[in-house]
C-alpha cells in the first residue's frame, strides 16, 4: 500500500516541515510557534505508535529513492528502528515543552526552535536509515544542524565550544565516509540485513573488513564519545540545557551508539564480527571509557560537567552491551539505548531548572536546595539512583542485563567493571543527593524568576517529573508488553535465534 | 535530419546573448529589463537543447555550411551540455542579482550588461565549439570581457588585479595559440573529431600539447601559477566574483579536458600524475591560505584555487577508472553553484557591514540570516557533506581512489574536506558572535539574499538528483565509459 | 623545408624573446608591447607553416587564422592599454604591485 512505503517519509516531514516554516516565522508569534512544535511533535508520535503496532506484527514499512546509480535513499521501519524512534519521538515532545519554558522571553527563539526540529528530524533519519549511505547522509545532517544549536548563546565560549565539537565530529565523519566508501568497493552494498550481510564475503578481504570496522567504530566513537575522542562533550556544556538534554540523551550521543549498533549487527553480524575479532577490543575500549568517565566525574564541581562526564561513562554500556556478543548482552545494551535516554535526560532538566530558577550551576552551591525546589529534587533523586542502578528504576534493569550476559559468554571481568562502575557512580551522586537533602543553605537564594505558586515554571517542571516518572515505569513494569525490555527482547530474538 | 534541429537552438544560445550585449548597449535605459528577458531566453533555450539531446542522437552542426575539415562545426555532448546548464542558471540568478547590487551606481550597470551578456556569449559559444582555433577565438573573448568586468570595480585593487589578470590571459591564449598553429601544421585541420583521428605520438604533437597545456593550466589557475586568481576575483564587485570563480575558470577548463579526452589520449604518458600532484597541492596549499585570510572575499577566492585543485586530481584516477571523470564533472558543476552562492552571499555581507573582514562579522546570523544560510548551505557542498552535489562529486572519486587502492589520492580529498570545514565555520562562527567595533549597516534588498540561497539550495539538491545528472553527462559518451575504451 | 623552418623559428624566437620581456619588464607598457611581440611570433608561426598545399598557393585558412588572431590581438591591446592608463590614473604609476598588501 502507498501510506506504507510513505509512511517513514511522513515521519520524517513532521518535523522537517514544521522546522522550515518556524523559520520563516517573525520572532514575536510566539503562539504559532509553540502550536507548530507541539503539533509535529504530537504527529511524530501518532505516526511512530502506529508504526510500533505494526512492526510488532511483523510488517515492515520502507521508503525507497534512487541516490546514485546503485545506491538508493532508503528509510525503514524495522524493530531496531522503532526503538530509537520512538525514543526520540517522546523525547522531543518533553523536551519542546521544556525548551519553551526555558526560553521563555529570551531572544532568536525562531532560529533555536527551527534548528531544534531540524536536529530532531536528522535523528530520526538516523534511527529509519535502510543503508549505510542514508545512515551517514543524516549522521552529517545531524552534526550541522546541532552547531547553531551548541553556540546559539553567541558568546565566545559558545564559538570555542562549537568549534571543539565540528574539530571532533566532521574528522570523525571524514572516518565514516572512508570506511563506507571501502566497504561499498568491497561488497558493492551497503543496506542493513538482520545478522549482517558480509559473511559471504572472500576470506582474503577479511584484513580489510577488520580495517573497514575500526574506521567505522571510530567515526561513530566520536559521538558515542569513547575515549579518546571524548573531548568535545564536556566542552558542549555552554549551550542552553534543552540543547545539553538533546545532546546527550537524544540525539546526537545517541546517534553515536546507535550507529555502533547498526554496524555490529546489521552490517557485520554480532557472530561474524566476534570470528573477526573485532569485538573484544572494543569491549575492552567500551569499559575503559566507562571507568574513565566516572572517574572524571567525580572530580567535576560544575554540575553539568558531572553530568557530561557521567554521560561519557554511562553511553559505553550500550557499547559494552554490543560488544560482548551474546543475547542477554545484548538486551543489556540495547535497553540502555532508551533507558540512559529517560534518566540523563530528566538530570539535565533539573541541572536546567536550578540554573534558571536559582542561577545555580555549582554542586557545591546546592546545599539544601531539596527544601527550596522538592520536586525538581525528587526527579533528580530519581535520575542519580537510577544512574547507579539502584532497584526498581530503569538503571538496574540495564546493568543486570549486562552482567547476566558477561556471566553467560564466560567474559567474567566484565561483571568487575560493572560493579567499579556502579561504586563510582554512587560516589560521584551520592554526595550531591546528601549535600540537596540534608544540609542547610549557606546563603539565601538568588530568585532569578518569580513564580506564585510552584517551585518553578511548570513547563519545566512537568517534564522533568515526566521523564523521572518514565523512567521508574520502565523498571517497575518493565516485563508487561511495549515496555522497552519487552521490545528489546523482540529484537534480540529476530537477531540471535531466528 | 534531427541533429540540424536540435542545434538551432544551440545557434540561438549564441545569438541570444549576443544580441542582448548590443541591445542592452544601444538601449541603456531599458539594459536592465533587456538583460533579464535575455537570460530567461537563454535558460529556455538550455531546457529544450538539454531536452533533445537526451531523447535524439548527439548533434553537430556546420554553421554557414563549413563543415569538417575546414572548421566551423557546432558540437554538444553530455559533457558540453551540463556546462551549458551550468552557465545558464548561474548566469540567470547573476542576472538578476547584479542590477540590485549596482543600485547605488548606475553608471557600472550600464557597462556591466552588455560586458556580460558578451561573456555570456563567448561562453556558450566556447561549450559549442568543435574546432580548436574557434576555441581559440572564444577562449580570447571570454577573457577579454572577463578582465573588462574585473575592473569595473573601479578600485585601485580591482585595477592591478584585472590587469595582472589581462597579461596572463593573453600569456595563456598565446601558448594555446602556437599549439594550435603547430597542430595544424602536422595534421592539417582543427577539427577535434578529426584530429582525433590523425593525431599520432611525434615531437610535433608533445610540444603542441605542452604548449596548450601550458596555457589552459594558467588560465585554469592550477597551483602553483594561481597567483593572478585570488587579487582578481576578491577585489571584483561581487556578481562578477561570482562568475569569475564560477563559470570562467571552468571554461579553459572544459577545453583541457576536452583536448585531453580527445586529442592527446595517447600522447599523455605520465602527465596525468604531475597534474594530480599540482591538483593535490593546490587543494592543500589553497585551503590553508584561505584559512589564514582575515578578508571573506579572499577566503573564497583561495577556496576557488583549492577547489580547482580537485578538478586535477582526478587525473591520476581518470587513468586508472573513467568513471572518475564524471566525479570531476561533478565537483566542477557544485562549485560553480555553490562558489557563485558564496560570493553572492558575501557581496551581500560586504554591502550590509561596509566591510567584509571576517572577526568583525557581527551577529549576521540574525541580521541577514538568508544570506548567511546561502554562505552555509554553499559550505556544505564545499566541504563535501551529503547529499550536497559536492558530497557526490566526493563520493566517486573516493569510490575509484578506494577500489584501486590509490589511498595517497583519497587522503587528499577528504583532508580538502575538512580544511574546507575549516574555513566555512571559521566564518560561520564569527557569524553568531557580536563584533568589538561595530559598523553603520545598509539594508540590502531581499532579492539579492534570496537569488544566493536559491543558488546554495540548488547545490544541494544537486545531490539529491545524482541518478538523472548522471545520465546527462553520459550523453554522448565523452567520457568513453560505455564503449569501455578508457585511456589507459 | 628551408623556408618554413627559417619562418617557423623566427616565430619562435619572437615569442620567446616576448616571453622575456614580459617576465623581465616592470612597465605595464612594455609588458604590453612584449605580448605583441609574442603574438606575432605566433602568426609568424602561423604563416611560415602554411606552405602546404600541393601547387604551391598558400593555405588561406593558415592566412585566415591569423586575420582573425591580429583582430583578437588589436582588441586586447587597446583594452590593456585603457587598464594601464586606468592603473596610472588611480595608483600614480604603470606598475603591478610586487607583493598584495592584503
Amino acid at each position: 500500500m502507498i501510506w506504507q512505503s510513505s509512511l517513514p517519509l511522513l515521519v520524517l516531514c513532521s518535523s522537517l516541515l514544521p522546522g522550515l516554516i518556524i523559520f520563516a516565522l517573525p520572532e514575536s508569534s510566539v503562539r504559532i510557534r509553540t502550536t507548530l512544535n507541539l503539533f509535529g511533535a504530537v504527529t511524530k508520535l501518532a505516526l511512530v505508535a502506529w508504526m510500533v503496532w505494526d512492526v510488532y506484527q511483523g510488517h515492515q514499512f520502507e521508503t525507497r529513492l534512487q541516490f546514485l546509480p546503485n545506491l538508493d535513499f532508503t528509510l525503514q521501519m524495522g524493530p531496531l528502528s522503532v526503538l530509537f524512534v520512538t525514543l526520540s519521538a517522546l523525547l522531543w515532545l518533553v523536551t519542546t515543552i521544556y525548551a519553551i519554558g526555558y526560553l521563555e522571553g529570551s531572544p532568536h527563539r525562531s532560529r533555536f526552535f527551527g534548528f531544534f526540529s531540524l536536529c530532531v528530524t536528522a535523528t530520526a533519519g538516523v534511527a529509519m536509515a535502510g543503508n549505510l549511505l542514508t545512515f551517514l547522509l543524516f549522521y552529517e545532517m545531524l552534526t550541522l544542524v546541532t552547531y547553531p544549536l551548541v553556540v546559539h548563546r553567541g558568546t565566545e565560549a559558545a564559538r570555542q565550544a562549537g568549534h571543539t565539537y565540528l574539530r571532533y565530529t566532521l574528522p570523525g565523519g571524514v572516518l565514516l565516509l572512508i570506511g563506507t566508501v571501502w566497504l561499498y568497493t568491497v561488497t558493492g552494498t551497503l543496506e542493513f540485513t538482520s545478522r549482517g550481510f558480509l559473511q559471504t564475503v572472500d576470506e582474503s578481504q577479511h584484513p580489510a573488513l577488520i580495517a573497514i570496522f575500526f574506521l567505522l567504530v571510530m567515526g561513530f566513537g566520536v559521538k558515542a564519545a569513547l575515549i579518546p575522542l571524548h573531548g568535545w562533550l564536556p566542552q558542549a556544556m555552554v549551550a542552553p540545557a534543552p540543547v545539553s538534554a538533546l545532546l546527550h540523551a537524544v540525539a546526537v550521543v545517541k546517534a553515536g551508539a546507535f550507529g555502533v549498533i547498526r554496524i555490529v549487527y546489521d552490517v557485520y553480524g554480532a557472530e561474524f564480527a566476534s570470528q573477526l575479532g573485532v569485538t573484544q577490543p572494543l569491549a575492552i575500549l567500551a569499559a575503559i571509557t566507562i571507568l574513565y568517565g566516572s572517574l572524571r566525574a567525580l572530580f567535576q564541581d560544575d554540575l553539568k560537567r558531572r553530568l557530561a562526564y557521567s554521560t561519557i561513562s554511562q553511553v559505553s554500556y550500550i557499547t559494552l552491551g554490543v560488544a560482548i556478543v551474546g543475547p542477554i548482552a545484548t538486551i543489556g545494551g540495547l535497553v540502555h539505548l532508551v533507558h540512559q535516554g529517560l534518566m540523563k535526560i530528566t538530570l539535565f532538566f533539573c541541572a536546567g531548572n536550578l540554573a534558571e530558577t536559582l542561577g545555580i550551576h555549582k554542586i557545591s552551591e546546592m546545599r539544601g536546595v531539596g527544601k527550596r525546589m522538592p520536586l525538581t529534587m525528587a526527579a533528580f533523586t530519581v535520575g542519580a539512583l537510577g544512574m547507579i542502578g539502584i532497584p526498581p528504576i530503569a538503571g538496574f534493569i540495564s546493568k543486570w542485563y549486562l552482567g547476566l550476559g558477561a556471566l553467560e559468554v564466560g567474559q567474567s571481568w566484565v561483571v568487575l567493571v560493572l560493579i567499579a562502575s556502579t561504586l563510582l557512580n554512587a560516589a560521584y551522586f551520592l554526595p550531591v543527593l546528601y549535600i540537596v537533602w540534608f544540609c542547610e543553605p549557606d546563603h539565601p537564594w538568588c530568585e532569578n524568576r518569580h513564580f506564585d505558586n510552584s517551585e518553578t515554571n511548570w513547563t519545566l517542571l512537568l517534564p522533568a517529573l515526566a521523564t523521572a516518572g518514565m523512567a521508574v515505569a520502565a523498571g517497575l513494569l518493565a516485563s508487561l508488553p511495549y515496555t522497552p525490555l519487552e521490545w528489546v527482547r523482540f529484537i534480540t530474538h529476530n537477531q540471535f535465534y531466528q | 535530419m534531427l541533429s540540424s534541429t536540435a542545434l538551432i537552438w544551440g545557434v540561438a544560445l549564441i545569438l541570444l546573448p549576443l544580441s542582448g550585449a548590443l541591445l542592452t548597449f544601444l538601449f541603456r535605459a531599458v539594459a536592465t529589463p533587456i538583460g533579464i528577458c535575455v537570460a530567461l531566453a537563454i535558460n529556455l533555450c538550455t531546457v529544450r537543447l538539454a531536452w533533445l539531446i537526451s531523447t535524439q542522437e548527439v548533434p553537430r552542426y556546420p554553421l554557414g555550411g563549413w563543415g569538417a575539415p575546414l572548421g566551423i562545426d557546432l558540437y554538444v555532448d553530455g559533457l558540453s551540455m551540463t556546462l551549458l546548464i551550468m552557465s545558464a542558471v548561474v548566469g540567470l540568478a547573476i542576472s538578476c542579482y547584479a542590477p540590485s547590487y549596482f543600485r547605488s551606481a548606475r553608471h557600472k550597470l550600464i557597462y556591466f550588461w552588455p560586458l556580460w551578456l558578451f561573456l555570456w556569449t563567448a561562453l556558450n559559444a566556447l561549450f559549442l565549439s568543435a574546432d580548436i582555433f574557434n576555441l581559440y577565438v572564444t577562449l580570447e573573448l571570454l577573457s577579454l570581457a572577463a578582465v573588462a568586468l574585473a575592473a569595473l570595480a573601479g578600485s585601485a585593487d580591482a585595477l592591478t588585479g584585472a590587469m595582472r589578470y589581462l597579461l596572463v590571459s593573453l600569456l595563456g591564449s598565446l601558448c594555446y595559440l602556437l599549439g594550435v598553429a603547430l597542430l595544424y601544421h602536422a595534421y592539417a585541420t582543427v577539427d577535434i573529431a578529426l584530429l582525433a583521428e590523425r593525431v599520432v605520438a611525434s615531437p610535433i604533437t608533445s610540444a603542441a600539447f605542452g604548449l596548450m597545456m601550458a596555457g589552459l593550466l594558467l588560465k585554469t589557475a592550477l597551483f602553483p601559477l594561481h597567483f593572478w586568481l585570488p587579487p582578481a576575483h576578491a577585489s571584483a564587485a561581487a556578481p562578477v566574483s561570482a562568475l569569475l570563480s564560477a563559470l570562467v575558470v571552468k571554461a579553459s577548463y572544459y577545453l583541457l579536458l576536452r583536448l585531453w579526452l580527445e586529442v592527446f589520449g595517447n600522447v599523455n604518458v605520465g602527465i596525468d600524475v604531475i597534474l594530480g600532484v599540482f591538483g593535490a597541492a593546490a587543494v592543500l596549499w589553497g585551503s590553508l591560505q584561505a584559512l589564514r585570510q582575515s578578508r571573506l572575499k579572499l577566503l573564497i577566492a583561495y577556496s576557488t584555487v583549492a577547489q580547482l585543485g580537485y578538478l586535477f586530481v582526478v587525473f591520476p584516477l581518470a587513468a586508472v577508472n573513467a568513471n572518475a571523470w564524471q566525479g570531476a564533472l561533478y565537483l566542477a558543476l557544485s562549485h560553480a553553484f555553490a562558489k557563485a552562492a558564496m560570493f553572492l552571499a558575501a557581496g551581500n555581507m560586504l554591502l550590509f557591514c561596509g566591510h567584509d573582514r571576517i572577526i568583525d562579522l557581527d551577529r549576521v546570523v540574525q541580521r541577514l540570516p538568508l544570506s548567511l544560510s546561502a554562505f552555509a548551505l554553499a559550505g556544505v557542498s564545499i566541504i563535501g557533506l551529503p547529499p550536497s552535489g559536492g558530497f557526490i562529486g566526493k563520493w566517486l572519486l573516493l569510490e575509484v581512489a578506494v577500489a584501486h587502492a590509490l589511498w595517497g589520492w583519497a587522503v587528499v580529498i577528504v583532508v580538502g574536506g575538512i580544511l574546507a570545514a575549516a574555513y566555512v565555520f571559521r566564518v560561520v562562527g564569527h557569524a553568531f558572535t557580536p563584533a568589538k567595533n561595530t559598523h553603520e549597516v545598509h539594508a540590502v534588498p531581499a532579492v539579492m539574499e534570496w537569488v544566493a540561497l536559491v543558488l546554495a539550495t540548488s547545490s544541494i539538491l544537486l545531490g539529491l538528483s545524482a541518478a538523472q545528472t548522471l545520465m546527462l553527462f553520459e550523453v554522448g559518451d565523452p567520457f568513453r565509459i560505455l564503449s569501455g575504451e578508457a585511456p589507459s | 623545408m628551408s623556408s618554413t623552418f627559417f619562418f617557423a623559428l623566427a616565430g619562435i624566437g619572437l615569442f620567446v624573446l616576448g616571453l622575456y620581456g614580459l617576465i623581465i619588464y616592470a612597465h605595464l607598457l612594455r609588458k604590453i608591447l612584449a605580448i605583441n611581440i609574442m603574438g606575432s611570433g605566433v602568426f609568424l608561426v602561423l604563416a611560415g607553416l602554411a606552405h602546404r598545399l600541393p601547387d604551391g598557393t598558400a593555405d588561406p585558412i593558415s592566412h585566415a587564422m591569423i586575420i582573425t588572431g591580429i583582430v583578437v590581438a588589436v582588441a586586447a591591446t587597446a583594452l590593456a592599454l585603457v587598464l594601464m592608463l586606468q592603473v596610472q590614473h588611480t595608483t600614480g604609476q604603470a606598475v603591478l604591485p610586487e607583493k598584495q598588501k592584503y
